[in-house]
């Protein structure tokens, strides 16, 4: 088969590289800003591997192709498989409840359950979720990088749109591309001396929902806002606020902690929040990871693959005749 | 019913918040045949416009609001924004007294809408059943009232019942939509039988396992109260009265 382009170097495009090469096709792939970094979205995710949790909101296909997410990743990257653990101050706790009604997968634990999975934590109520993994997103943008490096693929710096470009294109550049929704996601990561986690936790909060994910020595990622925002400045005062009171209600001695960071960006979606692969002609667009970017990636590149290589039609395959 | 000269096609009006996607939006939306959409310009103003084209293609009546705003002075510059961007001289205005039971504040409610309707818009207060500010707000040129059933978001349903009920029996001619604190459908019916216009609700809808299941149980439970109250209800009595005729047997 013929050299296949794949434009954005993001968590879509660089999966669907490592996917089809790994597979036996030979790819390029080009991005106006070269390798990964803070211009684009993938940075500044949360990187947790949560198909269980995320169902308790999101379609039922999500939680489905997620399951594939942890083993698809354990190829390039390190992939930690301690579960997700999800908490609510006692005052909150029929969210817990709720949330265990709405997901599958949720072990029940009082005080002494969670201390022997967190001893830093001191929460009455939580749900542990053993099967879910996570990963550090920048490392595993970057074991991708050095697995395609391995295959003798770069990244080149480059401006270009699929009409552009002869042959095959996969259009992975996100926002870039028309078409798509922005989500806004703020983040922030800071440093505790006292609280050390050695898996996601989610606190359930009415107004404030949370997520913690440890990123080692002593960091922990505080994510994240989702607005109907496509204004992609730093982050606001409110959510910064808001962010960093939930972590307080979560435990009191994450006030201690130092603020390293904080990041904005915008999730590419579509209007369902369920990523495509769109096939029009020569030209197919992987997009609308949405708020599932590492935990999707691998299922919409393996599905771009199926399409490519063995012309099977994955369920988020569409094909677009306009 | 009209609300500021239109008429609505339906007596439930809902928000745009906090569904698990627009196309899920959508279809709650479509299920509960809303004739409103709320729209919150405070936190995801201006350049969202892949949403905003999703809630303008909905063909429903758009009803921006001040959400989230703590002052009358917040709260004016949020409204003259949001005629700007939607083109509508409606707004919901909300000036939250308190950030943990966002109880409205009387007096920076009051003070706004006196400023809105000087400046030609047309003004839905969120407020409480107090028919003291009720009668203020009026005074100040609001046409329509939105007294809250139960703090937002908490689901609560119809927490002053007495006081809604006075608040409707003072001003019987004034379109009022119960906005805020009703979780369940029974909720709604019940507002609708005590004679209020309308309802307006979002978390409900939204947070709800099955969003667009919960939007069409909402509409059936308006309608239902709606035609009760139509109806005219018996009143309840505190002796039995069968219903079946007991002639012919021995009864005192």
């Amino acid at each position: 088969m013929a050299e296949i382009t794949i434009i954005g170097a993001g968590v879509a495009g660089l999966f669907a590289a490592h996917e089809l090469s790994r597979r036996g096709a030979r790819v390029r792939v080009l991005d106006r800003s070269g390798s990964p970094g803070p211009h684009g979205c993938s940075w500044w995710a949360g990187g947790m591997l949560a198909p269980d949790c995320e169902g308790a909101t999101a379609e039922p296909v999500v939680t489905r192709l997620g399951r594939e997410a942890a083993a698809a990743w354990a190829r390039v990257t390190t992939v930690t498989h301690r579960g997700t653990l999800v908490v609510a101050l006692h005052r909150d706790r029929s969210e817990l409840d709720r949330f265990a009604r709405r997901t599958q997968g949720a072990h029940r634990l009082d005080a002494d359950g969670i201390r022997a999975l967190e001893p830093d934590l001191d929460h009455r109520d939580g749900l542990h979720f053993p099967d879910e993994a996570h990963l550090d997103p920048r490392s595993a943008l970057a074991d991708l990088l050095a697995d395609l490096d391995r295959r003798d693929v770069a990244v080149e710096r480059a401006e270009a749109t699929p009409e552009d470009i002869a042959g095959t294109v996969i259009d992975a550049r996100g926002m870039a591309a028309p078409g798509l929704r922005g989500v806004r996601g703020e983040m922030v990561v800071i440093r505790s001396p006292e609280i050390a986690l050695t898996r996601p936790v989610r606190l359930l909060h009415p107004r404030h929902p949370l997520y913690v994910v440890p990123r080692g020595d002593g960091r922990l990622m505080l994510g994240a806002t989702q607005l109907e925002s496509a204004s992609c400045g730093p982050i606001h005062v409110r959510s910064l606020l808001e962010l960093l009171s939930a972590a307080y209600a979560l435990d009191p001695r994450l006030a201690e902690a130092e603020l390293v960071e904080t990041g904005a960006d915008l999730r590419p979606a579509y209007p369902d929040n369920i990523p495509r692969v769109t096939r029009k002609g020569r030209i197919l667009r992987l997009n609308g990871l949405f708020r599932h970017g590492f935990l999707l990636a691998p299922a919409l590149a393996r599905q771009a693959a199926d399409l490519l290589l063995n012309d099977t039609k994955g369920e988020l395959v569409h094909e677009d005749r306009g | 019913m009209l609300f500021y000269g239109t008429e609505l096609s339906s007596r439930m009006m809902l928000g745009t918040a906090q569904y698990p996607s627009p196309a899920i939006m959508e279809d709650a939306f479509r299920r509960s045949g809303a004739s409103v959409a709320t729209v919150s310009l405070r936190r995801e103003g201006g350049r969202g416009q892949g949403f905003w084209d999703i809630v303008r293609k909905l063909g429903v009546h758009l009803l921006p609001n001040t959400a989230g705003c703590h002052s009358a002075r917040e709260a004016v510059t949020t409204a003259r924004m949001a005629r700007e961007m939607f083109e509508t001289n409606w707004i919901k205005l909300e000036v939250i007294g308190h950030s943990d039971t966002l109880q409205p504040d009387p007096f920076g409610l009051l003070d706004a809408a006196e400023t809105l309707s000087a400046e030609g818009f047309e003004v839905f207060p969120y407020t409480t059943e107090d028919q003291v500010l009720a009668q203020r707000l009026l005074d100040a040129g609001c046409k329509v009232l939105m007294p809250w059933g139960a703090p937002i978001g908490s689901g609560l349903g119809l927490n002053n019942r007495h006081g809604l009920r006075m608040l409707r029996a003072a001003f019987p001619d004034v379109p009022m939509v119960i906005d805020a604190g009703l979780g369940l459908p029974s909720h709604a019916a019940e507002a609708m039988e005590m004679g209020f216009d309308a309802i307006l609700l979002n978390t409900a809808i939204a947070q709800a396992g099955d969003p667009a299941l919960m939007a069409c149980a909402f509409a059936r439970a308006v309608e239902a109260g709606r035609m009760a109250r139509d109806a005219d209800p018996m009143s309840p009595r505190d002796m039995a009265v069968p219903s079946t005729p007991v002639i012919g047997k021995a009864w005192l």
